[in-house]
């Protein structure tokens, strides 16, 4: 009979993070259906009604309307995807597989780090999509870089989202978390000045510009319009604390199941 | 040279609130072992291999598996372990779901060899969501034996397979034991744990009340129980005499209760009436499951 010597065995480095677990996690993503219309091809959809209206190459900051909507566009099918890659964490606490995970040296740090990053690269897919939807359609104008930090600003922001995904996919379990932020997003994102610009100055408006989607809009168009104002910076880091303090305060609650 | 014992309970305790879930177990578990964690639910079975897994830490008390803290052992792939139920993600196939988890150790074995060990080649590329209750354990089965761990823990491992599927895994648990890894599983089927372990614990409300080989903890079983009230300030001499009478197994005194395990009950009723002040006189038959269930407590 042979004895197991412990001192044999190594942990793995990076506490687990795996490029293996980020292709097979992104490939469970992107089989899913419902990610796949609702956060891809939908925003591209609406980009290409509103961005084709009429008034599409009026002039707005560097660009002009249609980059206007193709960013905005962007914004909202990132968010989506971020926030169905959070409600993952909820699910997969449900089943168990957090459970399971603790059983191998994944560090609950990493796997808190793996979901954002897949949160990110998706939210990339997403922006990626509405942009070369954009690119062949023609009608966006901006300059090169305007239009890159466009599309990061709009990935920066999406972690937004991907914290209101793992908080809402705590409290409302399961698959029906996605029923929930579906509408909830395209609500936000009307308020939010994503869809339709409202006028500035109307009630709608001034209840508006407290809503979660209001800063993060302002601020991925901000290279666009060259204007950002404090209040949108402000707006954008309030809702990203208290989705991170709701998620991690569910998280907490739930730990008597591991 | 005495190698390290694959897992050292000393004074555990766990509690939940107000709940003991676990009131104080000392346990050593020697590598290559078989060990059945035998009791009825609720006994502390799922607690106590959830703080060797360092999934709960101890209230009370330390755990070591292979000399190291269980996270640490965790961590080196050392111990794994088969749950009940869940711990799947449904929308993974099955070859995903191995490689996934084969990623996050430092050293996994390969792939493909482990998947084709636990038999699920078959199934390899299918969802987990189409999969039998039994397919499903053979893959948590399959995944617990990526790190190729020195401990491995069961938690009903059986359930929801058929006679066939629970055949193949225990040659395939036994052969694996032969290699010098320890096996420590929980069941509250007293057949399962009887015909597979090499060694049977049997736990009750959070303590060890009986730990030996199947036909010890049998022999606890045959013959007959005596119990008598006797209270009296020279019991321990009554018990000295009567363990040394032919063919007891265990005297045992719980207050006022004396109870005696004998093959040979007559002669120890016939001492208890005519020498001591012994009372209540009650002879009992047991078999296997009522030794169990008088030792765990669960006579209902």
């Amino acid at each position: 009979m042979t004895t197991f010597d412990p001192t044999t065995r190594s942990t793995p480095r990076l506490g687990g993070l795996s490029p293996v677990v980020l292709r097979i996690e992104l490939r469970r993503m992107l089989r899913n259906r419902r990610t796949v219309v609702f956060a891809m091809l939908f925003p591209a959809a609406l980009f290409l009604s509103f961005g084709g209206q009429s008034d599409w190459a009026d002039r707005v900051g560097h660009g002009n309307v249609a980059a206007y909507v193709m960013v905005s566009m962007g914004l909202y099918g990132a968010a989506l995807t971020a926030a169905s890659a959070g409600t993952a964490v909820a699910t997969e606490r449900a089943l168990g597989w957090s459970r399971q995970l603790r059983l191998t040296p994944l560090n609950p740090g990493v796997y808190v780090a793996t979901k954002a990053l897949l949160a990110l690269v998706l939210g990339a897919v997403a922006i990626g999509v509405v942009n070369v939807v954009g690119l062949l359609q023609g009608k966006p104008d901006m300059p090169l870089d305007v239009w890159v930090e466009c599309a990061l600003l709009t990935l920066l922001c999406t972690l937004v989202f991907a914290a209101l995904g793992v908080f809402v996919g705590f409290l409302v379990p399961g698959e029906n978390a996605m029923q929930v932020l579906g509408p909830g997003l395209a609500i936000l994102s009307f308020l939010g000045n994503v869809f339709i610009p409202m006028d500035e100055g109307s009630t709608i408006y001034r209840v508006a510009e407290w809503t979660p989607m209001f800063g993060v809009a302002e601020i991925s168009r901000a290279p666009l319009t060259g204007d950002l104002s404090w209040p949108a910076v402000l707006n954008a880091v309030v809702w990203l604390a208290v989705f991170v303090a709701g998620a991690a305060w569910r998280m907490s609650r739930d730990t008597a199941r591991v | 040279m005495n190698p390290t014992p694959a897992v050292a309970l000393s004074g555990v305790t766990k509690t939940f609130g107000d709940v003991e879930a676990v009131r104080g177990i000392d346990l050593e578990l020697r590598q290559g072992e078989v060990v059945a964690f035998l009791g009825p639910n609720g006994a502390g079975k799922t607690t106590t291999i959830d703080l060797v897994l360092g999934l709960s830490r101890p209230t009370t008390g330390t755990v070591r598996v292979l000399g190291l803290e269980p996270r640490q052992a965790v961590a080196r792939g050392l111990v794994s372990a088969v749950m009940q139920s869940g711990g799947l993600l449904k929308d993974l196939t099955v070859r995903e779901t191995v490689a996934y988890t084969a990623a996050l150790f430092a050293d996994a074995r390969p792939v493909d060899r482990v998947i084709a060990e636990a038999g699920i080649e078959d199934i390899a590329d299918r969802r987990v969501a189409t999969c039998s209750g039994g397919e499903q354990q053979r893959l948590r089965f399959a995944m617990a034996l990526l790190p190729d761990p020195a401990l491995l823990l069961l938690d009903e491992p059986t359930t929801g397979m058929d006679v066939e599927g629970r055949r193949t895994f225990w040659s395939a648990i036994r052969r694996d034991a032969g290699q010098g890894r320890t096996v420590l599983f929980a069941t509250h089927y007293l057949e399962e744990a009887d015909q597979y372990a090499d060694r049977i614990v049997l736990v009750s409300r959070g303590r060890v009340v009986a730990d030996g080989t199947g036909s010890e903890i049998k022999a606890l079983a045959s013959g007959r129980t005596v119990r008598a009230t006797l209270a009296d300030a020279d019991i321990e001499r009554y018990t000295e005499v009567l363990a040394a009478l032919g063919g007891v197994d265990a005297v045992e005194v719980r207050g006022d209760t004396l109870l005696v395990h004998a093959k040979d009950s007559d002669a120890v009723a016939r001492y208890l009436l005519t020498e001591t002040p012994a009372r209540d006189l009650e002879v009992t038959a047991r078999n296997l499951e009522d030794a169990f269930l008088s030792l765990t407590g669960d006579a209902r």
